[in-house]
């Protein structure tokens, strides 16, 4: 298995709901039967609208949501971790190996701790470190490697900036020296100034430490800017995937375009119409039968209008993959 | 000319527990019909303060100067005490459109009987022609099943829609003002450029002045006529939209601009405005950037120059701080 350090089989996750009481009992199908493989060092995005099952993907790989069918193994140094039938102990240990960066970070810092204190928190609970003066060192190691002084270490969340909670955040997530990283919409709170230097950050600490992401993100250009490979989702489907370049130069699926053409230019004389998508994306309690995009296409085949063609990925060019039935539409 | 709107050597400030917060300090803009004034900024620049200033929505710690003016079709604003004359404004003349439109409707009040109490308390009219204008506004923004729309309640109805709901209840009374603060922010790619092909048509359609505030340089690229770039309070930069984004002079506009990912250009670094925006509380004097600025010149730097905005093309205007800070990088 070599250079992945992420398999995702065949993941599918489904949520029980039940309206009230007497109604029946229904299931969302929030992710259906993902593969992907994220590869050792790299920076993996997952873009999508809201709704469109990306988080779930995202927690499941941590072990946060229970996984309905399929598996994903951690491959690390010495052994794999299989999280679906991991006991206690291991979920103990992946935990050290896998963290997340939340995306509010007014919200995600406890108000009544002190910035040491956060950052120490996983340390002690994880019981990483044996001593309070060791503790103290790993905490102002990873600071400085955050770029937040050691007197801020004193303070409470309250006195800092979004951008500099979110570089606390970081710290939080790195000080148990993980491998894996999911940053969740890490960047969609921050003003366009802080972003930028959040996203070099986070990059430079990828070669620093030599992290893995999965970075999961609405907004294209930046996952354009900072992921090599991106995964498009679209309601618990991946219908696009592959090195982000290629994928942004030249995307074979209609949402994949549309997505694209939302992305208002830049430039004032640029006024090209987006192509505009009718209606908004289904209810995963009742997801359209065979391409889940077809209700929204502006172009199907046939065969797609009337939900008879199966879902699948198929490989168009080196490691681009498309749904199959939209290869189809056009 | 006259202008729809003109707003005139306004600042704003707050009394607060930890003393006199200065939110917006000597703005002057103007709005004329069927135009899209766009503010933009970052976090905490003042933009939604100004745009509140002018309904007078901001709460009662605020004082406005003595010599403000907000002109609004030849009445100043800022001297309305009464509640007949506020009416005019909220809701009559300008309306406004918000950010969350789930935070904006009442949740347990139908959709339909909110824009209803709205026109009978704006437009003379009764209860059935309120409903029927009401109906066909839902239609014109790109609502299906208008009627069952209308019965429904704010969480029934997902964020696009939701939005087009908040835009039709804030037009249905004909307001010659529409203050747009930041209405497309919490939507999807997809669904914002609906919500902005359909403000673009309306305006279109209505003639009406817009101000839309956004943190989104592209959103403005696409709706803006003309451009105010708000750092802390002050204005410094405003002219076309066209000057401003492909020539910029003040170094604020321009970090700005290079900050933004673009994904036309992937391979050009994203270098992100160094420091951190001060707290309202201390507030530089002199040149209130002077301390992100990455060229300052040296008495810039002191704060010994005043802001004051200076005409460097027809209708483009520059703090004239920034101007040399501009030349140097």
């Amino acid at each position: 298995m070599g250079d992945n350090l992420i398999s995702v089989n065949n993941v599918s996750v489904n949520f029980d709901y039940q309206e009230n009481f007497i109604s029946k009992k229904q299931k969302i199908h929030a992710v259906n039967n993902i593969n992907i493989k994220i590869k050792k060092g790299s920076f993996f995005g997952l873009v999508g609208e809201s709704g469109s099952g990306k988080t779930t993907l995202g927690r499941a790989i941590l072990g946060a949501n229970k996984i309905s069918s399929g598996n994903v193994i951690f491959h690390d140094d010495e052994r794999d971790y299989d999280l679906t039938n991991m006991n206690k102990q291991d979920l103990k240990e992946y935990r050290k190996k896998a963290q997340l960066i939340f995306q509010d970070p007014y919200a995600a810092l406890s108000p009544r701790m002190t910035v040491r204190d956060i950052i120490a928190e996983p340390l002690e609970v994880m019981k990483i470190t044996n001593s309070r003066q060791e503790t103290d060192e790993r905490v102002r190691d990873i600071a400085a490697k955050c770029r937040l002084n050691i007197e801020h270490l004193r303070r409470f969340p309250h006195a800092f900036s979004g951008g500099q909670r979110q570089r606390i955040s970081i710290a939080r997530a790195l000080v148990s020296n993980p491998k894996f990283i999911v940053a969740d919409e890490s960047v969609a709170a921050l003003d366009v100034s802080i972003q930028a230097d959040i996203l070099n950050l986070l990059k430079q600490l990828q070669t620093e430490l030599n992290l893995t992401y999965l970075f999961i993100s609405h907004d294209l250009s930046v996952v354009a800017h900072v992921c090599d490979v991106v995964a498009v989702m679209y309601l618990g489907h991946i219908v696009e995937m592959g090195p982000s370049r290629e994928l942004f130069k030249n995307p074979k699926h209609s949402y994949t375009k549309a997505l694209l053409s939302s992305i208002p230019s830049i430039d004032p004389e640029n006024k090209s119409k987006a192509i505009e998508l009718k209606g908004e994306i289904p209810s995963a309690l009742n997801p359209p039968s065979g391409c889940v995009f077809r209700t929204r296409c502006p172009d199907p085949s046939d065969g797609c209008k009337q939900g008879e063609v199966e879902m699948g990925l198929v490989e168009v060019s080196p490691n681009h993959w498309v749904d199959q039935c939209c290869v189809n539409c056009n | 000319m006259s202008h729809l709107l003109e707003v005139k050597n306004l600042d704003v400030k707050f009394d607060t527990d930890e003393g006199r917060i200065t939110a917006v300090e000597n703005i002057s803009l103007s709005v004329d019909q069927g135009e899209v004034l766009g503010i933009v900024g970052e976090s905490g620049s003042g933009k939604s303060v100004t745009a509140k200033s002018i309904m007078k929505l901001n709460p009662g710690n605020t004082s406005y100067n003595e010599d403000a003016e907000i002109i609004l079709d030849n009445e100043n604003v800022l001297q309305f005490t009464s509640k007949q004359d506020l009416k005019k404004i909220r809701g009559g003349k300008v309306s406004m459109i918000f950010q969350e439109p789930m935070a904006s409707f009442a949740p347990a009040i139908k959709i339909g009987a909110q824009m209803v109490e709205q026109l009978l308390i704006h437009k003379n009219i009764n209860k059935d022609e309120a409903k029927s204008i009401s109906i066909n506004m839902l239609k014109r923004v790109g609502i299906a099943d208008a009627e069952k729309r209308f019965n429904q309640y704010a969480f029934e109805l997902s964020g696009g829609m939701r939005q087009r709901a908040m835009i039709a209840m804030a037009l249905s009374t004909m307001p010659k003002l529409l203050l747009a603060d930041e209405p497309t922010t919490a939507l999807d790619v997809t669904i914002q450029a609906q919500v902005i092909n359909l403000i673009k048509d309306i305006i279109k359609e209505y003639q009406m002045g817009v101000i839309f505030i956004t943190h989104d340089l592209g959103v403005i690229a696409q709706v803006a006529d003309h451009v105010a770039v708000m750092y802390l309070g002050s204005v410094v930069e405003k002219g076309p939209v066209n000057e401003i984004l492909k020539n910029p002079q003040h170094p604020y506009t321009k970090g700005l601009l290079q900050a933004l990912p673009d994904i036309n250009n992937l391979d050009a670094p994203l270098s992100p405005i160094p420091g951190n925006i001060p707290s309202p509380l201390d507030r530089p004097t002199g040149c209130v950037f002077r301390t992100r600025c990455p060229h300052h010149n040296p008495e810039g730097k002191d704060g010994k120059i005043e802001m004051k905005l200076i005409e460097v093309e027809p209708g483009h205007w520059v703090d004239q701080c920034g101007i040399q800070c501009g030349q140097n990088g």
